[in-house]
């Protein structure tokens, strides 16, 4: 495949069976609502199409997956730093969670 | 997958080597065209904007002591008779889903320096993107009915209104930024505005913007609906 300066040019195929299969991983995650799985099943597999999903989005018909690893490491890496912001506010609001359970039960 | 040429004709290396290179040497990081590293520089701010939203919308939801309304039942539909949870946000999503495949057709016919495909394929996703939040508007409207304000609503945590009001309807805002900004290059594509410079990057440069609004909706779409 090509990738040039000039841009991304690949067979359109390529972007048909994305499109395919992304239309399966929305069924199958709307799906785990309609089946009414629980709890840590759920969870898991939202989490698993969700990712799927993102990854064929940017990777194909965003391209990156052809682009220089400069960019992609420039754009990807990043949002890690997200991470440590969603497992402060996971701290804090189990936090918050308990001080309310003990104002509100006096 | 092929060297790149750089500006000067020379073979560029790859992997490890090619980062400490592009990064390093006293020249341009990025091999592509500026508009296009501006767009990723740009999506990527928007990804900590839409990411804080989310986190938020964590935090307050572990938070809160009061049960969070179940949104496979506060989005349901009732049609033809049939009950049907979540319904109208699964056809969002596959309209979406569909928008960005004729996205990508687009910027594929676009380098094939097809003029009036492009056009027209950027006209239906645009036309995709209109329907996506016309749907959006009767959702408001009928969460609206049912009471959801963003102080409250009758289903649950307060705090629901206030997520879901603000998450999706700064999603719908990007949806109709991008609507008028496809309109906008589409109406350059047919005009032949890019057959007189041959270069057909800024089709590819709004199809970055709109798969962007549609990886968003699979982060929303996982976490405020599926949850």
């Amino acid at each position: 495949m090509e990738a040039t300066a000039e841009g991304q040019q690949h067979p359109i195929s390529i972007y048909l069976k994305i499109w395919i299969l992304l239309f399966v991983l929305s069924t199958l995650s709307y799906l785990v609502d309609v089946m009414g799985f629980e709890s840590y099943l759920r969870w898991g597999l939202i989490l698993i199409f969700m990712f799927l999903k993102a990854g064929f989005i940017v990777a194909i018909f965003m391209h990156m997956a052809w682009e220089r690893l400069a960019l992609a490491y420039a754009i990807l890496c990043p949002p890690l730093c997200l991470l440590v912001l969603i497992g402060l506010m996971a701290i804090e609001a189990e936090y918050t969670f308990f001080t309310r359970l003990l104002f509100f039960s006096q | 997958m092929s060297d790149i040429g750089s500006t000067t004709g020379a073979v560029l290396a790859e992997g490890m080597p090619g980062i400490v290179d592009d990064w390093s040497a006293d020249k341009e990081a990025f091999h592509v065209p500026w508009g296009k590293a501006m767009m990723w520089i740009f999506l990527l701010s928007d990804t900590f904007i839409f990411s804080c939203f989310l986190t938020s919308y964590m935090n307050v939801r572990m938070s809160t002591t009061v049960p969070w309304p179940n949104p496979s039942e506060v989005f349901a539909l009732t049609i033809f008779g049939t009950h049907m949870p979540l319904i109208l946000i699964a056809i969002m999503t596959f309209i979406l889903i569909t928008s960005s495949g004729t996205m990508a057709m687009a910027v594929n016919f676009g380098y094939r320096k097809d003029r009036v495909k492009t056009a027209v394929l950027m006209l239906a996703t645009a036309a995709f993107g209109v329907s996506f939040v016309g749907m959006q508007a009767f959702e408001w409207t009928k969460l609206i009915e049912d009471g959801v304000r963003p102080w409250g609503n009758p289903f649950g945590a307060d705090q629901f209104g206030a997520t879901f009001f603000m998450i999706t309807g700064f999603h719908g805002l990007h949806v109709t930024g991008g609507v008028i900004y496809l309109g906008i290059i589409a109406f350059k594509v047919y005009r032949g505005d890019y057959d007189k410079s041959n270069n057909y990057e800024a089709v590819e440069i709004a199809g970055l913007y709109w798969h962007f609004v549609d990886l968003v909706w699979v982060f929303i779409f996982a976490f405020f609906y599926l949850w």
